[in-house]
């Protein structure tokens, strides 16, 4: 543990923390669309476990209870969760000087949570070397991965008791705006945003979701063109 | 009904390929050197994907049948000017929450 800064990660737990408010009824609403599709708690928990991803288990849930073929729904979500290899690249020079079994925790541990508030964080503190961001990026998710799980139980198990005028399905959407808007700091980040939202809503006939990958990609290059024409990220 | 042998190829197979996808640059780079143009690229991984993943939810929420929905519209529009103003994640999802909230209650 003597690699992982201490002050670091309770500082990332009080950062992450206030996340369960939004990720508990998303995991929630997870449950009870499990549920509705016919899955027990225990297999709704099993895909909370293994895939730790909203999106992706939506995306996997809902096409197979819509009968897609094995392939389609499983290609689908992992094309959902292609945005994971990117952050996985944009963390790997804050974490990769970690041990290797710090990267793979890390790594099942990586959420848009986790990610956001590292990449948010990490630029106020020049001074932090890796046993610091490791410590933050634990704690962020110490919170929000258990009552992920929870939650996942609790939706399968009170399955549709929770009426849809909750509006839980749009809980997502608010936390990842809430999440990005602080970020616009620059016109570099504006511009990728701007053109990353034009392509996804333009992109959507593209299958498995591959409009989204599209879309971000475009707007990574967009945002990187605007900080060379205005010069310096900051 | 999902059929079982379907519904757990899926999980393992879902859950091995999310973990690699996260571990691919973390696990295999590790502290090798990227080249300045791909860190710059990388500066924007965030404020391009999540607004990206989340604007079709916005604009066509599928609990609204895919169509343009006033209260969920203006929660989002909400959320990100708090967001902006403030710079704070938590004013911003409380004061888009509390939009939402008061304009379903208003609209249905």
């Amino acid at each position: 543990m003597s690699t992982i800064s201490k002050s670091a990660f309770w500082l990332g737990l009080r950062d992450g923390a206030p996340f369960v408010l939004v990720v508990g009824p998303f995991a929630l609403l997870f449950g009870v669309v499990a549920a509705d599709a016919g899955l027990n708690a225990l297999e709704a928990t099993a895909v909370s476990l293994a895939v730790i991803a909203g999106a992706a288990q939506f995306t996997a849930i809902g096409l197979l209870a819509d009968h897609a073929p094995t392939f389609v729904a499983l290609a689908s979500a992992l094309a959902v969760n292609l945005r994971m290899a990117m952050y996985s690249a944009s963390l790997t020079p804050h974490l990769g000087a970690a041990p290797l079994w710090q990267r793979a925790l890390a790594a099942y541990l990586t959420v848009d949570q986790s990610y956001a508030l590292a990449m948010s964080t990490y630029p106020k503190h020049p001074d932090w070397e890796t046993p610091q961001k490791m410590g933050y990026f634990l704690g962020t998710v110490t919170a929000i991965c258990p009552f992920w799980y929870l939650l996942t139980i609790v939706g399968a198990l009170v399955g549709n008791q929770i009426p849809p005028e909750f509006a839980l399905d749009f809980a997502l959407p608010i936390t990842f705006l809430a999440m990005v808007a602080p970020m616009l700091k620059t016109r570099a980040h504006l511009a990728a945003a701007l053109v990353a939202i034009t392509l996804s809503l333009v992109l959507t006939w593209m299958p498995y979701n591959l409009g989204l990958m599209v879309a971000a990609i475009a707007g990574m290059m967009a945002g990187a063109r605007v900080e060379m024409m205005t010069g310096g990220a900051k | 009904m999902i059929d079982r042998t379907e519904l757990w190829t899926v999980v393992i197979l879902l859950g091995i390929g999310s973990f690699f996808l996260r571990f691919v640059f973390l696990g295999v780079i590790g502290d090798r050197a990227l080249p300045e143009w791909v860190l710059r690229h990388l500066r924007y991984t965030a404020v391009a994907v999540l607004p990206a993943l989340v604007a079709p939810l916005v604009l066509w929420p599928a609990a609204n049948g895919g169509e343009v929905e006033p209260a969920r519209l203006t929660a989002a529009i909400v959320t990100i000017a708090v967001g902006v103003l403030t710079k704070h994640t938590f004013a911003a999802i409380a004061a888009g929450a509390l939009t939402l909230a008061a304009m379903l209650t208003l609209l249905y």
